[in-house]
Protein backbone atom coordinates (compact mmCIF):
# COMPACT_ATOMS: atom_id res chain seq x y z
CA UNK A 1 0.00 0.00 0.00
CA UNK A 2 3.12 2.02 1.28
CA UNK A 3 4.53 1.42 -2.30
CA UNK A 4 1.64 1.95 -4.13
CA UNK A 5 1.17 5.57 -2.64
CA UNK A 6 4.95 5.97 -3.32
CA UNK A 7 4.55 5.41 -7.18
CA UNK A 8 1.52 7.17 -7.16
CA UNK A 9 3.19 9.97 -5.73
CA UNK A 10 6.57 9.80 -8.18
CA UNK A 11 4.23 9.79 -11.25
CA UNK A 12 2.03 12.97 -9.86
CA UNK A 13 5.20 14.95 -9.31
CA UNK A 14 6.31 13.62 -12.90
CA UNK A 15 2.98 14.92 -14.28
CA UNK A 16 3.47 18.33 -12.61
CA UNK A 17 6.58 18.08 -14.48
CA UNK A 18 5.03 18.14 -17.57
CA UNK A 19 2.37 20.93 -16.67
CA UNK A 20 5.29 23.07 -15.36
CA UNK A 21 7.61 23.03 -18.94
CA UNK A 22 4.73 23.74 -21.05
CA UNK A 23 4.06 26.51 -18.65
CA UNK A 24 7.49 27.58 -18.64
CA UNK A 25 7.45 27.39 -22.36
CA UNK A 26 4.01 29.13 -23.00
CA UNK A 27 5.93 32.05 -20.94
CA UNK A 28 9.52 32.22 -22.96
CA UNK A 29 7.07 32.34 -26.50
CA UNK A 30 4.57 34.81 -25.06
CA UNK A 31 5.20 37.11 -28.01
CA UNK A 32 4.83 33.97 -30.47
CA UNK A 33 1.56 32.59 -28.53
CA UNK A 34 0.13 36.40 -29.68
CA UNK A 35 1.16 36.19 -33.03
CA UNK A 36 -0.44 32.95 -33.11
CA UNK A 37 -3.78 33.81 -31.84
CA UNK A 38 -3.86 36.81 -34.24
CA UNK A 39 -3.79 34.60 -37.04
CA UNK A 40 -6.56 32.23 -34.78
CA UNK A 41 -8.22 35.53 -34.82
CA UNK A 42 -7.94 35.89 -38.50
CA UNK A 43 -8.72 32.80 -39.64
CA UNK A 44 -11.74 32.34 -37.70
CA UNK A 45 -13.20 35.88 -38.87
CA UNK A 46 -12.98 35.29 -42.37
CA UNK A 47 -14.95 32.45 -41.66
CA UNK A 48 -17.70 33.49 -40.01
CA UNK A 49 -18.00 36.89 -42.17
CA UNK A 50 -19.91 34.22 -44.88
CA UNK A 51 -23.10 34.56 -43.30
CA UNK A 52 -23.29 38.32 -43.57
CA UNK A 53 -21.95 37.20 -46.85
CA UNK A 54 -24.24 35.13 -47.92
CA UNK A 55 -27.26 37.10 -46.41
CA UNK A 56 -25.68 40.13 -48.74
CA UNK A 57 -25.60 38.21 -51.98
CA UNK A 58 -29.70 37.20 -51.41
CA UNK A 59 -29.53 34.35 -49.18
CA UNK A 60 -32.19 34.29 -46.92
CA UNK A 61 -31.06 33.02 -43.03
CA UNK A 62 -30.98 33.81 -39.75
CA UNK A 63 -27.42 36.09 -39.59
CA UNK A 64 -27.21 35.76 -36.19
CA UNK A 65 -27.88 32.16 -36.17
CA UNK A 66 -25.81 31.49 -38.81
CA UNK A 67 -22.56 33.49 -37.27
CA UNK A 68 -22.76 31.70 -34.12
CA UNK A 69 -23.01 28.41 -35.94
CA UNK A 70 -20.12 28.82 -37.97
CA UNK A 71 -18.10 30.47 -35.13
CA UNK A 72 -18.36 27.57 -32.64
CA UNK A 73 -17.77 25.32 -35.79
CA UNK A 74 -14.19 27.76 -36.06
CA UNK A 75 -13.54 28.15 -32.54
CA UNK A 76 -13.77 24.24 -32.11
CA UNK A 77 -11.46 23.67 -35.19
CA UNK A 78 -9.36 26.03 -33.77
CA UNK A 79 -9.54 24.26 -30.11
CA UNK A 80 -8.68 20.78 -31.76
CA UNK A 81 -5.66 22.20 -33.43
CA UNK A 82 -4.30 23.48 -30.22
CA UNK A 83 -5.14 19.92 -28.56
CA UNK A 84 -3.60 17.74 -31.31
CA UNK A 85 -0.49 20.44 -31.78
CA UNK A 86 0.51 20.38 -28.45
CA UNK A 87 0.17 16.63 -28.09
CA UNK A 88 2.35 15.83 -31.16
CA UNK A 89 4.98 18.25 -29.56
CA UNK A 90 5.29 15.68 -26.84
CA UNK A 91 7.65 14.36 -29.68
CA UNK A 92 8.27 17.06 -32.19
CA UNK A 93 9.75 19.97 -29.87
CA UNK A 94 11.60 17.37 -27.71
CA UNK A 95 13.45 16.45 -31.26
CA UNK A 96 13.89 19.48 -32.49
CA UNK A 97 15.70 21.07 -28.71
CA UNK A 98 17.58 17.83 -28.43
CA UNK A 99 15.98 16.94 -24.97
CA UNK A 100 14.20 13.61 -26.19
CA UNK A 101 16.20 11.32 -25.30
CA UNK A 102 16.52 13.04 -21.76
CA UNK A 103 13.08 12.98 -21.89
CA UNK A 104 12.49 9.22 -22.85
CA UNK A 105 15.12 7.97 -21.02
CA UNK A 106 13.50 9.37 -17.56
CA UNK A 107 11.32 6.72 -15.23
CA UNK A 108 8.39 8.77 -15.74
CA UNK A 109 5.22 6.73 -16.99
CA UNK A 110 4.26 7.07 -20.93
CA UNK A 111 0.49 7.29 -20.01
CA UNK A 112 1.31 9.88 -17.55
CA UNK A 113 3.41 11.99 -19.68
CA UNK A 114 1.23 11.72 -22.26
CA UNK A 115 -1.92 12.47 -19.97
CA UNK A 116 0.02 16.10 -18.63
CA UNK A 117 0.72 16.88 -22.18
CA UNK A 118 -3.26 16.80 -22.77
CA UNK A 119 -4.36 18.10 -19.44
CA UNK A 120 -1.93 21.33 -20.53
CA UNK A 121 -3.26 21.09 -23.84
CA UNK A 122 -7.57 20.96 -22.48
CA UNK A 123 -6.39 23.84 -19.95
CA UNK A 124 -4.66 26.06 -22.39
CA UNK A 125 -7.18 25.28 -25.50
CA UNK A 126 -10.52 26.09 -23.56
CA UNK A 127 -8.62 29.16 -21.79
CA UNK A 128 -7.11 30.44 -25.64
CA UNK A 129 -10.82 29.64 -27.14
CA UNK A 130 -12.98 31.26 -24.63
CA UNK A 131 -10.87 34.41 -25.07
CA UNK A 132 -11.19 33.84 -29.07
CA UNK A 133 -15.06 33.06 -28.96
CA UNK A 134 -15.51 36.26 -26.51
CA UNK A 135 -13.73 38.64 -29.02
CA UNK A 136 -15.05 37.47 -32.07
CA UNK A 137 -18.81 37.61 -30.61
CA UNK A 138 -18.41 40.74 -29.36
CA UNK A 139 -17.07 41.61 -32.78
CA UNK A 140 -20.42 40.62 -34.11
CA UNK A 141 -22.28 42.05 -31.34
CA UNK A 142 -24.55 38.33 -30.97
CA UNK A 143 -26.90 37.90 -28.53
CA UNK A 144 -26.08 35.09 -26.75
CA UNK A 145 -28.15 35.95 -23.48
CA UNK A 146 -29.96 32.75 -23.83
CA UNK A 147 -27.04 30.36 -24.32
CA UNK A 148 -25.74 27.98 -21.34
CA UNK A 149 -22.19 28.20 -21.04
CA UNK A 150 -21.66 25.66 -18.48
CA UNK A 151 -23.61 22.97 -20.10
CA UNK A 152 -21.10 24.31 -23.56
CA UNK A 153 -18.30 23.45 -21.36
CA UNK A 154 -19.35 20.28 -20.03
CA UNK A 155 -19.60 18.88 -23.22
CA UNK A 156 -16.25 20.52 -24.00
CA UNK A 157 -14.53 18.53 -21.39
CA UNK A 158 -16.07 15.14 -22.28
CA UNK A 159 -15.47 15.66 -25.32
CA UNK A 160 -11.75 16.43 -24.48
CA UNK A 161 -10.89 13.16 -23.10
CA UNK A 162 -11.74 11.47 -26.78
CA UNK A 163 -9.25 14.30 -28.31
CA UNK A 164 -6.46 13.37 -25.95
CA UNK A 165 -6.78 10.06 -26.84
CA UNK A 166 -6.49 10.65 -30.58
CA UNK A 167 -3.63 13.05 -29.90
CA UNK A 168 -1.90 10.65 -28.84
CA UNK A 169 -2.01 8.45 -31.57
CA UNK A 170 -1.00 11.15 -33.54
CA UNK A 171 1.34 12.12 -31.25
CA UNK A 172 3.46 8.80 -31.92
CA UNK A 173 3.94 10.12 -35.60
CA UNK A 174 6.87 12.30 -35.52
CA UNK A 175 8.66 9.39 -33.85
CA UNK A 176 7.77 7.22 -37.00
CA UNK A 177 8.12 10.07 -39.48
CA UNK A 178 10.56 12.62 -37.93
CA UNK A 179 10.59 14.48 -41.31
CA UNK A 180 6.78 13.95 -42.09
CA UNK A 181 4.89 13.25 -38.83
CA UNK A 182 3.89 16.25 -37.49
CA UNK A 183 1.99 16.99 -41.08
CA UNK A 184 0.08 13.75 -40.88
CA UNK A 185 -1.25 15.06 -37.72
CA UNK A 186 -2.87 17.86 -39.36
CA UNK A 187 -4.37 15.39 -41.80
CA UNK A 188 -6.17 13.37 -38.76
CA UNK A 189 -7.57 16.98 -37.70
CA UNK A 190 -8.94 17.83 -41.43
CA UNK A 191 -10.56 14.64 -41.71
CA UNK A 192 -12.19 14.61 -38.07
CA UNK A 193 -13.66 17.73 -39.12
CA UNK A 194 -14.89 17.44 -42.45
CA UNK A 195 -16.56 14.46 -41.44
CA UNK A 196 -18.46 16.08 -37.88
CA UNK A 197 -20.08 19.10 -39.34
CA UNK A 198 -17.56 21.56 -38.50
CA UNK A 199 -19.61 24.43 -40.53
CA UNK A 200 -22.62 22.72 -41.82
CA UNK A 201 -24.97 19.71 -40.63
CA UNK A 202 -23.88 16.33 -40.86
CA UNK A 203 -26.75 15.42 -42.69
CA UNK A 204 -25.67 17.34 -45.69
CA UNK A 205 -22.81 14.29 -46.04
CA UNK A 206 -22.81 11.33 -48.21
CA UNK A 207 -24.29 8.29 -47.00
CA UNK A 208 -21.00 6.54 -46.08
CA UNK A 209 -19.31 10.15 -44.35
CA UNK A 210 -22.56 10.00 -42.63
CA UNK A 211 -21.66 6.89 -40.82
CA UNK A 212 -17.83 7.99 -40.39
CA UNK A 213 -19.37 11.02 -38.66
CA UNK A 214 -20.99 8.85 -35.77
CA UNK A 215 -17.41 7.13 -34.56
CA UNK A 216 -16.13 10.98 -34.45
CA UNK A 217 -16.13 12.91 -31.45
CA UNK A 218 -15.90 15.86 -32.88
CA UNK A 219 -19.59 15.37 -34.25
CA UNK A 220 -21.18 15.30 -30.84
CA UNK A 221 -19.24 17.96 -29.42
CA UNK A 222 -20.21 20.48 -32.18
CA UNK A 223 -23.86 19.66 -31.67
CA UNK A 224 -24.04 19.40 -27.96
CA UNK A 225 -22.36 22.83 -27.97
CA UNK A 226 -24.08 24.34 -30.74
CA UNK A 227 -27.67 23.15 -28.71
CA UNK A 228 -26.08 24.28 -25.68
CA UNK A 229 -25.36 28.02 -27.18
CA UNK A 230 -27.63 28.26 -29.42
CA UNK A 231 -30.61 26.97 -28.21
CA UNK A 232 -29.77 27.72 -24.34
CA UNK A 233 -30.28 23.36 -23.81
CA UNK A 234 -28.60 22.24 -20.11
CA UNK A 235 -26.60 19.33 -19.49
CA UNK A 236 -29.89 17.08 -18.85
CA UNK A 237 -30.92 18.18 -22.93
CA UNK A 238 -27.95 17.53 -23.96
CA UNK A 239 -27.13 13.79 -22.66
CA UNK A 240 -27.94 12.53 -25.89
CA UNK A 241 -24.35 13.86 -27.20
CA UNK A 242 -22.18 13.37 -23.89
CA UNK A 243 -22.90 9.95 -23.16
CA UNK A 244 -21.39 9.29 -27.22
CA UNK A 245 -18.75 10.92 -26.04
CA UNK A 246 -18.17 9.58 -22.88
CA UNK A 247 -17.86 5.58 -24.73
CA UNK A 248 -15.64 7.15 -27.18
CA UNK A 249 -13.39 8.64 -24.95
CA UNK A 250 -12.91 5.11 -22.87
CA UNK A 251 -11.99 3.38 -25.98
CA UNK A 252 -9.74 6.25 -26.92
CA UNK A 253 -7.44 6.89 -24.25
CA UNK A 254 -6.48 3.14 -24.23
CA UNK A 255 -6.30 2.92 -27.98
CA UNK A 256 -4.06 5.83 -27.95
CA UNK A 257 -1.67 4.38 -25.20
CA UNK A 258 -1.73 1.27 -27.48
CA UNK A 259 -0.78 2.99 -30.65
CA UNK A 260 2.04 5.61 -29.29
CA UNK A 261 3.55 2.34 -27.00
CA UNK A 262 3.74 0.69 -30.24
CA UNK A 263 4.98 3.39 -32.02
CA UNK A 264 7.74 4.07 -29.12
CA UNK A 265 9.12 0.39 -29.25
CA UNK A 266 9.30 0.60 -33.00
CA UNK A 267 11.69 4.06 -32.15
CA UNK A 268 13.37 2.08 -29.98
CA UNK A 269 14.03 -0.98 -32.16
CA UNK A 270 15.04 1.40 -35.22
CA UNK A 271 17.19 3.94 -33.26
CA UNK A 272 14.56 6.99 -34.05
CA UNK A 273 14.38 7.71 -30.26
CA UNK A 274 16.78 10.60 -31.22
CA UNK A 275 17.75 14.50 -31.51
CA UNK A 276 18.63 13.62 -35.65
CA UNK A 277 15.21 10.78 -36.21
CA UNK B 1 28.62 -5.88 -6.56
CA UNK B 2 28.60 -5.71 -9.91
CA UNK B 3 26.66 -2.96 -11.58
CA UNK B 4 26.34 -3.26 -15.02
CA UNK B 5 26.60 -6.87 -16.54
CA UNK B 6 26.67 -7.22 -20.72
CA UNK B 7 27.07 -10.32 -22.41
CA UNK B 8 27.02 -11.04 -25.95
CA UNK B 9 25.38 -7.97 -26.70
CA UNK B 10 24.01 -7.26 -29.95
CA UNK B 11 22.48 -4.56 -32.17
CA UNK B 12 21.72 -4.04 -35.87
CA UNK B 13 20.05 -1.47 -38.03
CA UNK B 14 18.12 -1.53 -41.15
CA UNK B 15 19.84 0.43 -43.98
CA UNK B 16 18.27 0.55 -47.67
CA UNK B 17 20.58 0.14 -50.06
CA UNK B 18 21.63 2.98 -53.00
CA UNK B 19 20.60 0.19 -55.68
CA UNK B 20 16.38 -0.85 -56.29
CA UNK B 21 14.95 -4.27 -56.52
CA UNK B 22 12.53 -4.02 -58.65
CA UNK B 23 10.25 -0.77 -56.66
CA UNK B 24 11.44 -1.20 -53.58
CA UNK B 25 15.09 -0.49 -52.58
CA UNK B 26 16.84 -3.27 -50.70
CA UNK B 27 17.65 -3.65 -47.10
CA UNK B 28 19.76 -5.22 -45.31
CA UNK B 29 20.77 -5.16 -41.40
CA UNK B 30 24.18 -3.23 -40.41
CA UNK B 31 25.96 -4.43 -37.18
CA UNK B 32 26.37 -1.82 -34.91
CA UNK B 33 26.97 -3.69 -31.78
CA UNK B 34 28.27 -7.22 -32.28
CA UNK B 35 28.49 -9.89 -29.03
CA UNK B 36 30.10 -7.15 -26.72
CA UNK B 37 30.39 -8.52 -23.38
CA UNK B 38 31.77 -7.14 -20.28
CA UNK B 39 30.71 -6.05 -16.54
CA UNK B 40 31.50 -3.35 -14.57
CA UNK B 41 32.09 -3.32 -10.58
CA UNK B 42 30.39 -0.99 -8.46
CA UNK B 43 32.28 2.05 -8.03
CA UNK B 44 34.28 1.65 -11.18
CA UNK B 45 35.16 4.45 -13.86
CA UNK B 46 35.02 2.14 -17.14
CA UNK B 47 36.56 4.21 -20.14
CA UNK B 48 35.49 2.68 -23.73
CA UNK B 49 37.62 4.04 -26.32
CA UNK B 50 36.91 4.05 -30.17
CA UNK B 51 36.27 5.91 -33.10
CA UNK B 52 33.33 7.45 -34.43
CA UNK B 53 30.79 5.09 -35.65
CA UNK B 54 32.37 2.27 -33.94
CA UNK B 55 29.25 1.48 -31.28
CA UNK B 56 30.07 3.71 -28.36
CA UNK B 57 26.75 5.87 -28.71
CA UNK B 58 24.92 2.84 -29.32
CA UNK B 59 26.40 0.98 -26.04
CA UNK B 60 25.10 3.70 -24.05
CA UNK B 61 21.78 4.25 -25.98
CA UNK B 62 21.03 0.79 -25.37
CA UNK B 63 22.19 1.17 -20.98
CA UNK B 64 19.96 4.34 -21.23
CA UNK B 65 17.01 2.17 -22.45
CA UNK B 66 16.45 3.96 -26.19
CA UNK B 67 17.26 1.28 -27.72
CA UNK B 68 16.17 -2.43 -28.09
CA UNK B 69 18.62 -5.00 -28.28
CA UNK B 70 18.68 -7.64 -30.96
CA UNK B 71 20.61 -9.90 -28.75
CA UNK B 72 22.36 -11.03 -25.76
CA UNK B 73 22.06 -9.46 -22.64
CA UNK B 74 22.38 -6.13 -20.38
CA UNK B 75 22.00 -6.09 -16.46
CA UNK B 76 22.15 -2.49 -14.43
CA UNK B 77 22.55 -3.47 -10.72
CA UNK B 78 20.68 -6.69 -11.65
CA UNK B 79 17.87 -5.23 -13.65
CA UNK B 80 17.27 -6.32 -16.66
CA UNK B 81 18.12 -3.63 -19.11
CA UNK B 82 15.06 -4.31 -21.60
CA UNK B 83 13.13 -6.00 -19.18
CA UNK B 84 13.02 -3.60 -16.13
CA UNK B 85 13.06 -0.61 -17.78
CA UNK B 86 11.42 1.81 -15.05
CA UNK B 87 13.75 0.13 -12.47
CA UNK B 88 16.90 0.76 -14.63
CA UNK B 89 15.79 4.33 -15.43
CA UNK B 90 15.89 4.80 -11.97
CA UNK B 91 19.17 3.96 -11.48
CA UNK B 92 21.29 5.72 -14.64
CA UNK B 93 21.32 8.66 -16.24
CA UNK B 94 23.66 10.83 -18.71
CA UNK B 95 25.78 13.17 -20.59
CA UNK B 96 26.16 13.39 -23.93
CA UNK B 97 28.36 15.20 -26.58
CA UNK B 98 25.43 17.61 -27.19
CA UNK B 99 24.14 19.10 -24.06
CA UNK B 100 20.75 19.30 -25.03
CA UNK B 101 18.12 21.59 -23.35
CA UNK B 102 15.27 23.54 -24.22
CA UNK B 103 17.41 26.45 -25.13
CA UNK B 104 14.16 29.74 -24.62
CA UNK B 105 14.20 28.35 -20.76
CA UNK B 106 16.94 28.71 -17.92
CA UNK B 107 19.47 26.23 -16.39
CA UNK B 108 17.20 26.21 -14.10
CA UNK B 109 14.11 25.58 -15.33
CA UNK B 110 15.55 22.82 -17.51
CA UNK B 111 16.70 21.05 -14.07
CA UNK B 112 13.50 21.44 -12.76
CA UNK B 113 11.60 20.01 -15.20
CA UNK B 114 14.35 17.14 -15.44
CA UNK B 115 13.88 16.71 -11.78
CA UNK B 116 10.41 16.34 -11.11
CA UNK B 117 10.48 13.45 -13.36
CA UNK B 118 12.91 11.52 -11.04
CA UNK B 119 10.32 12.30 -7.80
CA UNK B 120 11.86 15.62 -7.22
CA UNK B 121 9.24 18.00 -5.60
CA UNK B 122 9.74 21.58 -6.28
CA UNK B 123 10.42 22.38 -2.38
CA UNK B 124 13.64 19.61 -3.35
CA UNK B 125 14.77 21.45 -6.28
CA UNK B 126 14.59 24.85 -5.09
CA UNK B 127 17.07 23.92 -2.20
CA UNK B 128 19.03 21.84 -4.45
CA UNK B 129 19.98 23.48 -8.13
CA UNK B 130 21.75 26.16 -6.46
CA UNK B 131 23.83 24.18 -4.33
CA UNK B 132 24.17 21.71 -7.87
CA UNK B 133 25.61 24.32 -10.17
CA UNK B 134 27.52 26.11 -7.22
CA UNK B 135 29.13 22.70 -7.21
CA UNK B 136 29.83 22.60 -11.15
CA UNK B 137 31.22 26.06 -11.36
CA UNK B 138 28.34 27.69 -12.58
CA UNK B 139 27.37 31.59 -12.01
CA UNK B 140 24.56 32.33 -9.89
CA UNK B 141 23.90 35.39 -11.63
CA UNK B 142 23.38 33.38 -14.61
CA UNK B 143 20.96 30.79 -13.36
CA UNK B 144 17.77 32.59 -15.08
CA UNK B 145 19.11 33.15 -18.39
CA UNK B 146 18.05 31.37 -21.22
CA UNK B 147 20.24 28.61 -22.29
CA UNK B 148 20.78 29.83 -25.61
CA UNK B 149 22.70 32.36 -24.48
CA UNK B 150 25.23 30.33 -22.87
CA UNK B 151 28.92 29.04 -23.95
CA UNK B 152 29.06 25.48 -25.05
CA UNK B 153 31.42 24.76 -21.85
CA UNK B 154 28.39 26.74 -19.27
CA UNK B 155 26.32 24.36 -21.38
CA UNK B 156 28.05 21.33 -20.96
CA UNK B 157 28.58 22.14 -16.64
CA UNK B 158 24.81 22.26 -16.68
CA UNK B 159 24.19 18.81 -18.53
CA UNK B 160 27.05 17.59 -15.56
CA UNK B 161 24.44 18.93 -13.15
CA UNK B 162 21.46 17.61 -14.51
CA UNK B 163 22.51 14.04 -14.84
CA UNK B 164 23.93 14.47 -11.04
CA UNK B 165 20.90 16.14 -9.56
CA UNK B 166 18.84 12.84 -9.69
CA UNK B 167 21.84 11.37 -7.72
CA UNK B 168 22.73 8.27 -10.57
CA UNK B 169 24.59 5.32 -9.43
CA UNK B 170 25.11 4.78 -13.08
CA UNK B 171 26.71 7.87 -14.79
CA UNK B 172 26.67 7.42 -18.28
CA UNK B 173 29.26 9.78 -20.01
CA UNK B 174 29.16 9.59 -24.14
CA UNK B 175 32.08 11.89 -24.95
CA UNK B 176 31.54 14.78 -22.48
CA UNK B 177 34.23 16.86 -23.35
CA UNK B 178 33.93 16.62 -26.99
CA UNK B 179 33.65 20.63 -29.11
CA UNK B 180 34.76 21.74 -25.75
CA UNK B 181 37.76 24.26 -25.21
CA UNK B 182 40.69 23.35 -23.32
CA UNK B 183 40.05 25.34 -20.04
CA UNK B 184 35.96 23.63 -20.17
CA UNK B 185 37.31 20.21 -20.95
CA UNK B 186 39.76 19.89 -17.85
CA UNK B 187 37.31 21.73 -15.57
CA UNK B 188 34.38 18.74 -16.50
CA UNK B 189 36.77 16.46 -16.34
CA UNK B 190 38.13 18.49 -12.44
CA UNK B 191 34.64 17.55 -11.94
CA UNK B 192 33.52 13.88 -13.23
CA UNK B 193 36.87 13.23 -11.03
CA UNK B 194 34.81 14.81 -8.16
CA UNK B 195 32.21 13.43 -8.51
CA UNK B 196 33.49 9.89 -8.59
CA UNK B 197 34.86 10.06 -5.80
CA UNK B 198 32.58 11.97 -3.78
CA UNK B 199 29.54 10.19 -4.86
CA UNK B 200 28.63 6.11 -4.80
CA UNK B 201 28.53 6.69 -8.80
CA UNK B 202 30.23 4.08 -11.79
CA UNK B 203 30.94 6.01 -14.26
CA UNK B 204 30.95 4.01 -17.78
CA UNK B 205 32.80 6.92 -20.16
CA UNK B 206 32.57 6.44 -23.72
CA UNK B 207 35.33 9.12 -25.88
CA UNK B 208 37.70 9.05 -28.83
CA UNK B 209 40.08 11.28 -26.25
CA UNK B 210 42.62 8.97 -25.52
CA UNK B 211 43.82 11.02 -22.67
CA UNK B 212 41.02 11.67 -21.08
CA UNK B 213 40.37 8.24 -21.00
CA UNK B 214 43.64 7.50 -19.40
CA UNK B 215 43.61 9.97 -16.96
CA UNK B 216 39.98 9.06 -15.92
CA UNK B 217 39.56 5.41 -15.91
CA UNK B 218 40.41 2.20 -14.34
CA UNK B 219 39.71 0.37 -16.92
CA UNK B 220 39.88 1.18 -20.34
CA UNK B 221 38.28 -0.62 -23.51
CA UNK B 222 38.53 -0.84 -27.24
CA UNK B 223 35.45 -0.76 -29.33
CA UNK B 224 36.35 -1.36 -32.99
CA UNK B 225 33.70 -1.32 -35.69
CA UNK B 226 31.23 -2.76 -32.99
CA UNK B 227 33.29 -5.22 -31.33
CA UNK B 228 34.70 -4.75 -28.09
CA UNK B 229 38.34 -6.17 -28.40
CA UNK B 230 39.81 -5.72 -24.60
CA UNK B 231 39.05 -4.44 -21.58
CA UNK B 232 41.51 -4.07 -19.17
CA UNK B 233 43.56 -1.20 -16.92
CA UNK B 234 45.38 0.80 -19.08
CA UNK B 235 49.18 -0.27 -18.33
CA UNK B 236 48.00 -3.82 -18.67
CA UNK B 237 46.59 -3.23 -22.12
CA UNK B 238 49.97 -1.69 -23.12
CA UNK B 239 52.18 -4.70 -22.33
CA UNK B 240 49.30 -6.60 -23.96
CA UNK B 241 50.07 -4.60 -27.05
CA UNK B 242 53.42 -3.94 -26.34
CA UNK B 243 52.78 -0.38 -26.63
CA UNK B 244 53.84 2.65 -25.04
CA UNK B 245 51.45 4.90 -25.46
CA UNK B 246 47.36 3.99 -25.17
CA UNK B 247 47.55 5.30 -28.91
CA UNK B 248 49.67 2.80 -30.01
CA UNK B 249 47.93 0.00 -28.44
CA UNK B 250 44.89 0.89 -30.05
CA UNK B 251 46.82 0.71 -33.65
CA UNK B 252 48.22 -2.31 -32.26
CA UNK B 253 44.54 -3.88 -31.50
CA UNK B 254 42.93 -2.11 -34.48
CA UNK B 255 45.22 -1.74 -37.01
CA UNK B 256 44.24 1.83 -37.80
CA UNK B 257 45.38 5.20 -37.02
CA UNK B 258 43.03 6.17 -34.02
CA UNK B 259 42.92 9.83 -35.89
CA UNK B 260 41.78 7.72 -39.44
CA UNK B 261 38.26 7.94 -39.88
CA UNK B 262 36.40 4.50 -39.80
CA UNK B 263 35.91 3.58 -43.52
CA UNK B 264 32.81 1.91 -43.13
CA UNK B 265 31.23 5.25 -42.50
CA UNK B 266 27.03 3.90 -43.17
CA UNK B 267 28.12 2.45 -39.47
CA UNK B 268 28.21 6.43 -37.96
CA UNK B 269 25.22 6.93 -39.49
CA UNK B 270 23.46 4.89 -36.66
CA UNK B 271 25.97 4.39 -34.08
Amino acid sequence: MRGAAATLRHELIGLSGVLERNAYLVKRYVWWELAFFVWSLANTLTIVFIAKGIHAAGGKLDVDRATTTLLIGAVIWSYLGVVFEILTETVAWERWEGTIEYTFMAPLARPIHLIGMGLFAVVYGVLRTAVLFAVIAGFFSLSLGGANFVAALVVLAVASVSFIGIGMMTAVLPLISPEKGMQMGFIAQGILLVISGVYYSVSVLPQWMQWLSTISPATYALRGIRHAILDGYGVGAVWGDIWPLIVIGVIAIPLGLVIFGVGERHAKRHGKLKRSG
Amino acid sequence: MTAVEVHNLRKEFLRRDAERSGLRRRRRRVPALENVTFAIERGECVAILGQNGSGKSTLVRLLSTLLLHDGGSALVFGHDVFKEQRAVQRLVNRVSVEASFFKKMSSEENLSYAARFYGMTGAETRERIPMILDRVGFPARRRHEAMEHLSRGMQQKVSLARALLTSPVLLLLDEPTTGLDPRSKLEVQDFIREVWASHDATILLCTHDLAEAEALADRVGILDRGQLLCLEPVDELKERYRAETLEEAFFAATGREFEQEDEDAERGVFA
